[in-house]
């Protein structure tokens, strides 16, 4: 009997859930490689300096623009993208977990598990409030 | 600029490599050798310490999820106590004086250095726990569970819910505000409050490290403190040393080399405090 065949269950959860993360945080590591080495190819002399602190531009900063930039592909903004997915691995590990739970009909853990996802969600997007 | 970013990646996969070897995670020693060690603005530091605090977290529970150890359910609800904390402390980063935060972090560095090299814990595992009784809010919660042991399945019972959600949300709110992982009060308020074993506590607090430096990445993302250019080498390089040093920890227990990453440790932990005092951060 393979994995694919065996009930949805707590085992299948976690299995799928590590394969996931893996995946999530590989994405995110090519982007930032791929990022980086156009960043070198785009902007060999640029020097910044980050001894004070300025804060970054908005296409940095908010979820849509950096979506929207890394489609330019300029290094920073893939790079940026890639952290983005980084960020966002997490997120889609409790999203996961809400739809494992749904299947699973445990009510208590759907409702915990909604309620991690509002918090993270009001973070994510605290800029647009 | 291409130097001193091949010199920050080689500092980002030596603190990737200690922070594995000792167990305290890439964060702790990150923020340190950003603002000593290259001069980068705090702010700037704890952004990117969180970057790579996610990346390994989620790296390294990616392999033990499947192992069957952690507790899902458990984690889960505990996460509502750190995410809040870690916006809390997202938030209270974003007006608090840059020299009280690195004297703060100089504090909780200074502790898990020293803890984590005086108290290595033996496990409870083979001790036989007696059958507590179960109050309601326990069965709701489904707070109890079983893990193996080379006896056999073992059961457990949460205790002390309620004080070890409120150690959970600090361990959340002092993530957001250090850019660090806490797993070290993650393990304290599981195992010793809630008496969870301590297998299950290590491997559930890394499995809501992630989650819960995600809640605080999001605020500091929106304000501007993640730099693409600044995270690409110390995530990298971070995530690259905590393999290779998962990797030599499983060759060498040696206690002397634990010995000198700690006492390393704690002369960057006074580092940050002096700093701090003196207003240089």
């Amino acid at each position: 009997m393979t994995r694919n065949d065996q009930p949805w269950n707590d085992a299948r959860m976690r299995d799928l859930m590590g394969t996931l993360l893996r995946v999530g945080v590989l994405a995110s590591a090519i982007l930032v490689v791929l990022g980086g080495i156009l960043f070198f190819i785009q902007h060999p002399h640029d020097i910044f300096d980050y001894s004070i602190f300025k804060g970054e531009p908005a296409r940095f900063r908010q979820v849509h623009l950096i979506v929207k930039e890394a489609l330019n592909f300029r290094g920073r903004d893939i790079i940026q993208l890639g952290l983005l997915v980084l960020i966002a691995t997490p997120v889609a590990r409790v999203i996961f977990s809400l739809i494992g739970f749904l299947i699973e009909k445990d009510w208590v853990y759907v409702a915990i598990t909604a309620i991690v996802l509002c918090i993270l969600s009001l973070s994510m997007f605290s800029n647009y409030l | 600029m291409v130097t001193f970013l091949a010199i920050l990646f080689a500092g980002a996969l030596f603190a990737g490599f200690i922070g594995s070897l000792t167990g305290l995670g890439g964060g702790v020693v990150i923020v340190p050798l950003l603002t000593i060690g290259f001069g980068i603005d705090i702010r700037y530091a704890i952004g990117t310490s969180l970057i790579s605090v996610i990346a390994t977290s989620s790296g390294a529970a990616s392999a033990y999820v499947k192992e069957g150890i952690l507790n899902i359910r458990i984690g889960m609800f505990l996460e509502i106590a750190t995410t809040l904390g870690a916006i809390a402390g997202a938030a209270i980063a974003l007006f608090a004086p840059t020299h009280a935060i690195a004297v703060v972090f100089g504090f909780v560095l200074l502790y898990s250095a020293i803890s984590s090299f005086l108290k290595r814990k033996e496990d409870r595992d083979e001790e036989n726990l007696p059958e507590k009784k179960t109050t309601r809010i326990i069965e709701i919660l489904k707070a109890k569970g079983t893990y193996p042991t080379a006896n056999g399945l073992k059961k457990y019972t949460l205790e002390h819910l309620g004080g070890g959600f409120s150690v959970m949300g600090l361990a959340g709110m002092l993530s957001g505000l250090l850019g660090i992982g806490s797993g070290a009060l993650k393990v304290i308020a599981m195992d010793s409050i809630m008496k969870i074993p301590f297998k299950v506590s290590t491997s559930t607090s890394n499995f809501m490290i992630g989650v819960t430096a995600a809640a605080s990445a999001g605020v500091y993302l929106n304000r501007g403190y993640i730099d693409p250019v600044l995270s690409m080498p110390v995530m990298v390089g971070v995530l690259i040393g905590s393999l290779v040093g998962a990797k030599f920890l499983i060759k060498s227990q040696t206690k002397s080399i634990r010995l000198v990453f700690a006492i390393v440790i704690t002369l960057l932990a006074l580092e940050m405090i002096y700093n701090g005092l003196a207003k240089n951060i």
